[in-house]
């Protein structure tokens, strides 16, 4: 409603001022045209006024001017963009940007500029950006000014410099202050302080700069130089090792959500489902149904699709976990390589079918807005999605350690666990208990199908991607408890991450692979153990 | 010594086996070299290195059963020593093929011209030998499973962890071997072999005569595993199957033991892996996946695990199934697959010997009083425990 009442207003207020502006728009044409005729010293007194106006639409005409792309048409004398277009010269409107179709070259003639034109020309741009309210094109200003280095630039930027508020258009002026100041003929004192403001940046951009300063430096310079990058370089090792530590982080979230899952029903029943991938995969698939379902019935929830599969992916998955477990897994009992078996054969029938129902070919699901694109964290570029799956991966952590510490069933799983016949003998019905982890560890896959829809593809070998990762995270971290999951997923994660830059992403996993071979040796049961007679038979 | 374990070696079961294989070799390369086109009888050319795939498949097999069947191992990782054979066998086809090749380079392999090698990469040295590549085959799965086999047996790793560090094991194998770099041809593998000893693979003759190589050697197998499963050695190797912990506590060395049973096991599955690669004339990193090895696991299980038989029908009924459904409704092989997975393991946890032995003790049941068979079936070597009973296996 109000909205609507505010389009209201501005409705009258633009019927009111509307013979106003179009004045001013004529008064602006005006001074467009007055660029054509006379003689440069006219064209630069045009330029001037023109600059005087801080129309925002003034750039872009100049730019033009200094490029030659400024002509004036014979007709009307007006003074128009052209660009050429075949024979002819495609025109535009340079005051309301309106396309005036095509003339041939003899109907318009070119603006002319000189060298001494296009200077002042490269001034007033740089003025009018620099000092322009619109953040964007202060921005992209200044990243032009770094990029040309013009020393006319360097009072304009001082300007700047003083009302600047935004740190990151600051920085960017600073930075290409001192490589205007490092390339005039300044004082040794002011290249000094420049080098110092450049090493303080401390990212590529100003390693670049003082590298490219360092061969044509004075000699008194070179070592002032040489120290700033070697203080950048400093920086960027501190910074590589953050962004290992998070991209590090960001796998081991899709791992521990991937392996948690598995952890409980392996410590549990002792049963290694080789269908935990297919569960998994089975989760990504209920966010994609659950969007499809939101597309037909309600367009306006889309935003909010998550809400809804999160869910549906744990009830769907826990439910397929539930009916594995009474009818494949009980039938199994003690006989955990028989299972690893049997649930493989299950995979593939789950592989098969999906492919059957869906079809071979990659499904599209379409992020929430607020988990799409990419922000940055100080100098580490990092995409939302990611970020989210992390605080998930804390989330579903949290929630089953709850469950496991604080509630009747997990009381009862940890009991199983520990000695399943102690426990029936006390009264557990530890069949119910299977049933209830198999479903629970399998709800678990099935939320991580929800995390890995966003960020992987949801095709039906998704699970088979994760499954072995998902095994060593959980052999490395031994079934005792939750936390030897953490500990393994982060330290995989982590490792592979830190090992990717020198060896790349494949002889990294190898690499991973070994040493978890190598580390089992040494524990046999992973790292946090379950000890006691009852875990030896 | 010797003779005496053949003799043990070759019970009537053994022999009969080992008869019928090596009727089998004379048997289908004469089928398709002598007998007409026209013939009921005559094997077409394509059949017979499919035949032999199945061979090589059923000897892979036998090697995994006397890990998992008699031994209580159950390697996820038999791909790799298969593989492993059979890269062994592929190094020297390459460098049998000379100057034929692309680029008609006459020691470098076309791969390595295309990826600018100058020379050739110390491990291809010696492959041009035939005895030595054949050595190759044997030792290096063998020497694999010791490295493997010693640090994991001594740790006392066992069971679904064990499993797990098996399939690792191939699947870091499998990653290391699609890398360009390591000079092993990468994705694409080995192939595009002219001939080896001096015949040509592609021709009917070589391909019949490598039939019955494969069928010898899958006989030779039978021998050694029953050799090895009707010693004292094998008498302790089941023991730590059934109870490894007492085992120990009686003064065996299980480690040692399941040792030597995966060496050996991994040699009769390089060998595999050898005769594997000339029938089908290529060999690639996706034969280490680790789906192959559980793959293989089942042809076991299908057929009877502890039983030196049954892996043998388990792996040719399973893949003739698969040539069969994969041609027919190529839709269905993964659903059969899986469902075979499961329908073994929940219903015939002996495979189909052990249905077999079900219905002879139930003949006897009729023949004789019930507690004669009662006891006829608990000696029976493959005597079938009821479902519900936890098996000791593990």
């Amino acid at each position: 409603m109000a909205t609507r009442i505010l389009s209201l207003i501005a409705l009258l207020l633009a019927m009111i001022f509307a013979p106003v502006t179009a004045m001013a728009q004529d008064d602006f044409a005006a001074q467009v045209n007055a660029l054509g005729p006379g003689s440069f010293a006219d064209r630069e007194k045009a330029i001037n006024a023109l600059v005087a106006t801080g129309d925002e639409r003034v750039p872009p005409i100049l730019q033009a001017l200094s490029d030659g792309d400024l002509y004036i048409r014979k007709v009307d004398a007006k003074v128009l963009f052209g660009t050429k277009a075949g024979g002819a010269f495609a025109l535009k409107d340079p005051v309301d940007g309106a396309d005036l179709g095509t003339a041939p070259s003899a109907d318009i003639e070119k603006v002319k500029s000189n060298n001494g034109l296009r200077g002042k020309i490269r001034t007033a741009i740089g003025k009018m950006t620099l000092l322009s309210t619109d953040g964007a094109a202060r921005l992209s200003a200044a990243q032009n000014v770094l990029k040309n280095a013009d020393p006319a630039m360097l009072e304009l930027l001082d300007q700047a410099l003083t009302t600047e508020a935004d740190p990151k258009i600051k920085s960017t002026m600073e930075l290409a202050r001192a490589v205007i100041v490092l390339k005039t003929e300044g004082t040794l004192e002011a290249k000094r302080a420049a080098v110092e403001t450049v090493a303080s940046h401390g990212d590529r951009a100003a390693r670049t700069v003082l590298a490219n300063n360092l061969d044509s430096a004075p000699e008194e310079l070179k070592p002032v130089i040489q120290s700033g990058i070697n203080q950048i370089d400093g920086t960027l090792v501190v910074w590589d090792v953050g962004q290992n530590l998070l991209y590090g982080i960001s796998l081991s979230s899709v791992l521990l959500l991937a392996a948690i899952g598995l952890a409980i029903t392996f410590g549990v029943m002792g049963v290694i489902n080789m269908a935990h991938g297919e569960m998994v995969m089975l989760g990504a698939y209920t966010t994609y149904a659950v969007q499809l379902l939101l597309q037909a019935v309600a367009p306006g929830l889309m935003e909010y699709s998550l809400a809804f599969a999160v869910p549906a992916a744990f009830l769907f998955t826990a439910l397929v976990g539930v009916a594995i477990e009474r009818g494949i897994i009980r039938w199994l009992y003690g006989r955990p390589l028989e299972t690893l078996l049997a649930t493989w054969g299950l995979s593939l029938v789950l592989q098969q079918a999906v492919r059957t129902v869906f079809g071979p070919t990659n499904k599209p699901v379409s992020p929430p807005t607020w988990m799409s694109g990419t922000f940055d964290l100080w100098n580490i570029s990092f995409t939302w999605n990611r970020l989210w799956i992390i605080v998930f991966a804390i989330a579903v952590f949290a929630i089953l350690q709850i469950i496991l510490n604080r509630t009747p069933l997990g009381l009862q799983m940890r009991a199983v666990t520990q000695n399943r016949r102690m426990a029936s003998a006390m009264g557990i019905r530890t069949p119910f208990v299977d049933a209830m982890t198999f479903g629970l560890g399998s709800g678990i896959a099935g939320l991580a199908g929800v995390a890995l829809s966003q960020i992987d593809n949801v095709s039906p070998n998704l699970g088979q991607n994760y499954i072995i990762d998902s095994f060593m995270v959980v052999v490395f971290g031994g079934v005792g408890n939750l936390w030897g999951t953490l500990v393994g997923a982060l330290s995989l994660g982590v490792a592979n991450k830190f090992l990717e830059p020198y060896a790349g992403a494949v002889l990294a996993k190898i690499v991973i692979l070994v040493l978890i071979i190598l580390f089992i040796q040494r524990r046999p049961r992973g790292l946090f153990a379950l000890k006691g007679r009852s875990v030896e038979s | 010594m010797i003779t005496q374990l053949l003799f043990r070696a070759l019970d009537r079961k053994a022999i009969w086996l080992v008869a019928a294989l090596l009727l089998v070799a004379v048997a289908i390369p004469a089928a398709n070299l002598w007998l007409p086109e026209g013939s009921p009888l005559h094997v077409p050319n394509y059949a017979v290195p499919l035949f032999g795939k199945y061979l090589n498949y059923a000897l892979l097999a036998l090697a995994l059963d006397l890990v998992w069947g008699y031994c209580g191992i159950l390697s996820l990782g038999h791909a790799a020593f298969f593989s492993l054979g059979g890269y062994a066998m592929g190094m020297y086809l390459m460098r049998q093929i000379g100057s034929r090749g692309v680029y008609a380079n006459p020691v470098l392999p076309d791969f390595m011209v295309f990826l600018n090698y100058k020379e050739l990469p110390w491990f291809w040295n010696g492959f041009d030998l035939w005895w030595f590549a054949f050595i190759m085959v044997l030792l290096v799965p063998g020497a694999l499973a010791f490295a493997f086999g010693w640090f994991a047996f001594r740790s006392r790793v066992t069971g679904v962890y064990l499993s797990i560090i098996t399939q690792a094991m191939t699947y870091a194998l499998l990653l290391a071997f699609f890398r360009n770099d390591l000079g092993l041809g990468g994705n694409n593998g080995l192939t595009d072999f002219k001939d080896i000893l001096g015949f040509n693979v592609q021709a009917p003759t070589t391909r019949a005569a490598l039939f019955a190589l494969s069928a010898i050697f899958l006989a030779l197998a039978v021998v050694i595993c029953s050799a090895i499963v009707n010693s004292k050695l094998g008498k302790v190797m089941v023991a730590v199957r059934d109870g490894e912990s007492r085992t120990r506590f009686l003064g065996w060395r299980p480690e040692n033991v399941k040792l030597f049973a995966f060496i050996v096991s991994a040699m009769l599955a390089g060998i595999a892996g050898a005769l594997y690669v000339p029938q089908v004339g290529i060999i690639n990193p996706g034969e280490f996946d680790p789906a192959n090895s559980i793959e293989a696991v089942i042809w076991v299980a299908v057929g009877g695990r502890g039983t030196i038989i049954g892996p043998i029908i388990g792996a040719v009924l399973v893949n003739a199934g698969k040539s069969v459904f994969t041609g027919a409704f190529p839709d269905f092989w993964l659903y059969c697959l899986g469902g075979l997975f499961i329908f073994v393991t929940l219903f015939m946890p002996k495979g189909i010997v052990g249905l077999f032995t079900r219905v002879r003790a139930r003949k006897g049941n009729e023949a004789s009083s019930a507690a004669e068979a009662g006891e006829d079936a608990s000696t029976l070597p493959n005597g079938t425990p009821p479902l519900a009973k936890p098996e000791p296996a593990e």
